[in-house]
């Protein structure tokens, strides 16, 4: 008779719970996952190609791009810096502004763009003014970016609070004592100790940016060729039952998870530690 | 003299973050509760036990809370397979658990829908056994059990990796067999952790959008959530009510991300 | 380069850290800041270097007769070395090294060249040649420690600071390194300040002992000073290996165990001498330890060499004969 190793299942059970998570995560991961691709080319390649060369669509990715070019960098720059700010410093009020940083998780997408239809709309707090000045910001690509700063706001700092934390500050301080400046320990010390962890950071961050849809969706008016990123045109699109060229467009996104997800796994490989983030 | 500090970049970092989180958050969260403080309690009280709201919030809370609890009883059985287990494809199957997160909410929702209509793939077999899944309350739950899932799983992959043998080798020379260790052992210390991971998960849920929409019907009364009552408030100028639904949404969610710190805070205590 | 430490005082929050502490440190010594966690000798340690700042006041750190209270550390010019080392992760042996030269202003850094010579003399002093390429995950604890060294001596420091020294290494590479550090300074002659818990350590490395205890300084003297004429009963006890005797009078007396000398029962003097029994004999070593009750119920360790152990005969349940030699301490 074999030993029964004691802090382990028996064969049968193991195996019946290995095969349960294939089961669970088959029928919430993989199925969708793979409805996207089949639903996309269900009417061929042809369709598929000609959904994603429209206009349309092509404007909507270049909406898209330009709203993640723009906050995923203030983000990160924000992002190393309130991480800095409470990894290194002890003050007053340090796990107050923690909190603060975690906020937005906790704030719905579609009050997010509700906010920024409160100021900048025309009834809103800046209504008149930007009106004499002739500035849109509602319906228009501004309130694309700032609704989608607020969304992607977290990911950056969350990603890298844990990491610099727990590396402490004692190589910056051996820098300090070897007569090193402020930038140069930032570039030489602290950022080649985090490289990986910031690449993630900006990853999601970057997910999260080109993918929002709810902040989006309340602010941008949804004009056709103008204000639809392309996760709205998938949605004009879905609602006009062109459902083909929905998924077809769908397709990018779907990629661009794959890609965010393979490079977290790539990075976590290569720098041997695991980034449990939200 | 003694405010000075070794590390540079003390005031440089602090008021940048203070003002980026000023701009960003804080002022456009502000405006938020004034404009909806600008309506008196008689106001609130009538739109927050409207029908429709109510209705709503019935919806959006119900649906969230169950959505939880199946991921968090889905998330426990994941993570403890995920950790304890070595199997081909268990890195391929780790990596694939941050889709929800990663995917974007509007792709999620329309594919869900596309495989939960009653033509859909598992849509037509539900139909068939007479229960509507797709355009019904039983979609907004797939959607938000779909959207939680990530969020139960990696917050108890980190504890249950830190567990060590000992305490189960302990109990199993006291003579305790596998399922009551399970029970008695091991699961208790996992109780915050999937406190925690449940009280995520019904946080995103509340708050949920993109996922939802497409596979909810969107019937006033029936399939409405609380988000998009916010948005038809939104399209038809009223402003205000959007603004009070907004606020009492947001209280409860931070209510629940300060509850969480509180037991993390509680825990973190408890261990020293 | 001689530091001088005039009343400094750190408090964090309500806890006071280090309350008015004054200290010489000689030109060339090497200098022991020995205390239990908590009493305040790290903190002092970084105030020195400039990691941490004392309280506002009358405080002053002479470097040389210089103060350099508003020096920042990176111009102070010490030679700091973490506990735990704080190596460059991601950089080599020999960039770690080479850091303090690399970032120096264009105008005063070495070439490329002149640094890879300052590099490989340090390898050498250190004893670490041949190893310039590998990374700190890649070297025992031991050569890490001596990478830290060799890269805060690559500023030419003024003076040598460092924490906990051994606290991160095994027993036997201790003992080692800590012979080593001791010819390493006498070869360098830089002043150097370190920190211990380790009464032992302190006593055979340093020219200078401070004892510290709650925020203050107890005892400065040489290690023989501190060892043989402790001043205050903490840093008797503090160094160990001692006998805590309650008088009649209710005052204690402290008395090392090879400071009593032992007689025959016979020899028993009543005005000098105690009388007391053998309770057990550790004899293993070239001196013999011996457990024994006083005839007032007081147990005491007692050492003597061998030699004596066999004149006396001694065995379990003997009498004997204590005469105690040692001060009072009040």
């Amino acid at each position: 008779m074999a030993y029964q190793d004691v802090t382990n299942e028996s064969k049968p059970v193991r195996y019946l719970l290995i095969a349960a998570t294939f089961g669970v995560l088959a029928l919430f991961l993989f199925l969708p996952l793979a409805a996207v691709f089949i639903e996309a080319l269900r009417k061929g390649w042809e369709i598929f190609f000609a959904s994603l060369r429209d206009e349309a669509a092509l404007s909507a990715v270049k909406l898209t791009l330009l709203a993640a070019a723009v906050s995923v960098p203030l983000n990160t720059l924000f992002g190393v810096a309130a991480a800095w700010l409470v990894t290194k410093f002890r003050f007053k009020g340090r796990a107050f502004l923690m909190s603060l940083i975690d906020l937005p998780f906790a704030v719905s997408p579609v009050i997010a763009g509700l906010v920024w239809v409160l100021l900048f709309s025309s009834h809103g707090w800046f209504g008149d003014f930007l009106q004499r000045h002739d500035i849109k910001i509602i319906f228009a690509l501004p309130g694309i970016i700032i609704a989608t700063v607020f969304i992607t706001f977290p990911f950056v700092a969350r990603e890298l609070i844990p990491l610099m934390e727990s590396q402490g500050a004692d190589q910056e301080e051996a820098a300090v004592t070897l007569g090193a400046s402020g930038w140069s320990i930032f570039w030489r010390v602290t950022l080649p100790n985090i490289k990986w962890g910031l690449l993630y950071g900006v990853l999601l961050c970057n997910a999260r940016a080109m993918g929002e849809f709810g902040a989006v969706s309340v602010v941008s008016g949804h004009i056709r060729g103008e204000t639809n990123t392309l996760p709205l045109h998938i949605e004009v699109l879905y609602n006009e039952y062109q459902f083909s060229a929905a998924f077809a467009c769908a397709t990018l996104l779907a990629l661009l998870a794959i890609l965010t997800l393979g490079i977290k796994s790539l990075i976590e490989h290569f720098s041997g530690q695991s980034s449990h983030g939200h | 003299m003694s405010k000075r500090r070794v590390i540079p970049g003390f005031g440089l970092s602090l008021g940048f973050s203070l003002v980026y989180l000023s701009l960003i958050i804080l002022i456009p969260l502000s405006a938020l509760f004034l404009k909806a403080a600008g309506l008196g309690w008689r106001e609130w009280w009538n739109l927050l036990t409207s029908e429709r709201v109510f209705a709503a919030a019935k919806l959006t809370f119900g649906a969230s809370a169950c959505a939880a609890a199946t991921s968090t009883v889905l998330g426990l059985l994941v993570t403890w397979v995920l950790v304890r287990y070595r199997f081909t494809g268990r890195r391929l199957l780790d990596a694939m658990i941050d889709l929800p997160f990663a995917l974007p909410t509007a792709v999620a929702g329309i594919t869900l829908t596309a495989i939960y209509a009653p033509n859909g793939w598992l849509g037509e077999p539900l139909a068939k056994m007479g229960i509507k899944a797709a355009y019904n309350s039983i979609g907004v739950y797939i959607a938000l059990t779909f959207i939680g899932f990530p969020f139960v799983v990696r917050t108890l992959q980190p504890v249950l990796e830190d567990f060590t043998k000992d305490t189960e080798e302990a109990a199993a020379t006291l003579g305790a067999g596998r399922w009551v260790t399970f029970w008695r052992v091991i699961f208790p210390m996992m109780v915050p952790a999937l406190i925690t991971g449940f009280t995520l998960a019904f946080a995103r849920a509340i708050g949920e959008y993109g996922s939802v929409i497409f596979i909810s019907g969107n019937l006033p009364m029936k399939t409405e959530i609380l988000p998009l009552l916010i948005v038809s408030q939104l399209e038809q100028y009223n402003v205000p009510a959007a603004a009070v639904i907004a606020s009492a949404m947001l209280i409860v969610s931070f209510t629940l991300l300060f509850l969480i710190n509180l037991l993390q805070r509680w825990l973190d205590w408890h261990k020293k | 380069m001689s530091i001088s430490i005039h009343s400094i005082s750190k408090t964090f929050g309500s806890y006071k850290a280090l309350e008015d502490v004054s200290l010489e440190v000689p030109n060339g010594s090497l200098t022991a800041l020995l205390g239990p966690s908590g009493s305040g000798k790290t903190t002092l340690l970084r105030i020195v270097a400039g990691l941490e700042f004392a309280d506002d006041g009358p405080g002053k750190i002479l470097f040389h007769g210089e103060n350099v209270v508003d020096v920042p550390a990176g111009k102070r010019h010490v030679g700091f070395v973490f506990q735990h080392y704080a190596l460059f992760k991601h950089m080599t042996v020999a960039e770690n090294i080479a850091f303090g030269l690399s970032v120096l202003p264009r105008r005063e850094r070495p070439n490329a060249e002149e640094i890879t010579h300052r590099v490989h003399e340090l390898l050498g002093l250190v004893k670490l040649d041949g190893l310039d390429k590998r990374r700190p995950h890649e070297l025992s604890g031991g050569q890490r420690q001596r990478v830290a060294l060799a890269r805060a001596l690559a500023i030419k420091p003024k003076v040598l600071l460092l924490d906990e020294p051994f606290g991160a290494l095994d027993a036997q590479v201790r003992k080692d390194l800590r012979r080593w550090l001791r010819s390493f300074h006498d070869e360098i002659g830089l002043t150097t300040l370190f920190v211990t818990h380790d009464q032992e350590e302190a006593l055979e490395l340093a020219d200078q002992v401070v004892v510290m205890r709650n925020a203050r300084i107890e005892q400065v003297g040489s290690p023989q000073e501190i060892f043989d004429r402790p001043r205050t009963p903490f840093v008797y006890e503090f160094l160990g290996n001692v006998n805590k005797l309650q008088q009649p009078s209710g005052k204690v007396q402290y008395i090392r165990p090879h400071e009593i000398e032992v007689k025959f029962a016979a020899e028993f003097d009543p005005r000098e001498d105690r009388l007391a029994v053998v309770q057990h004999l550790f004899s293993a070593g070239p001196i013999a330890a011996l457990s024994v009750r006083l005839d007032d119920g007081q147990f005491l360790e007692v050492e003597i060499s061998r030699k004596q152990l066999d004149e006396l005969a001694l065995s379990e349940g003997d009498q004997l004969a204590l005469h105690f030699a040692a001060d009072l301490v009040p």
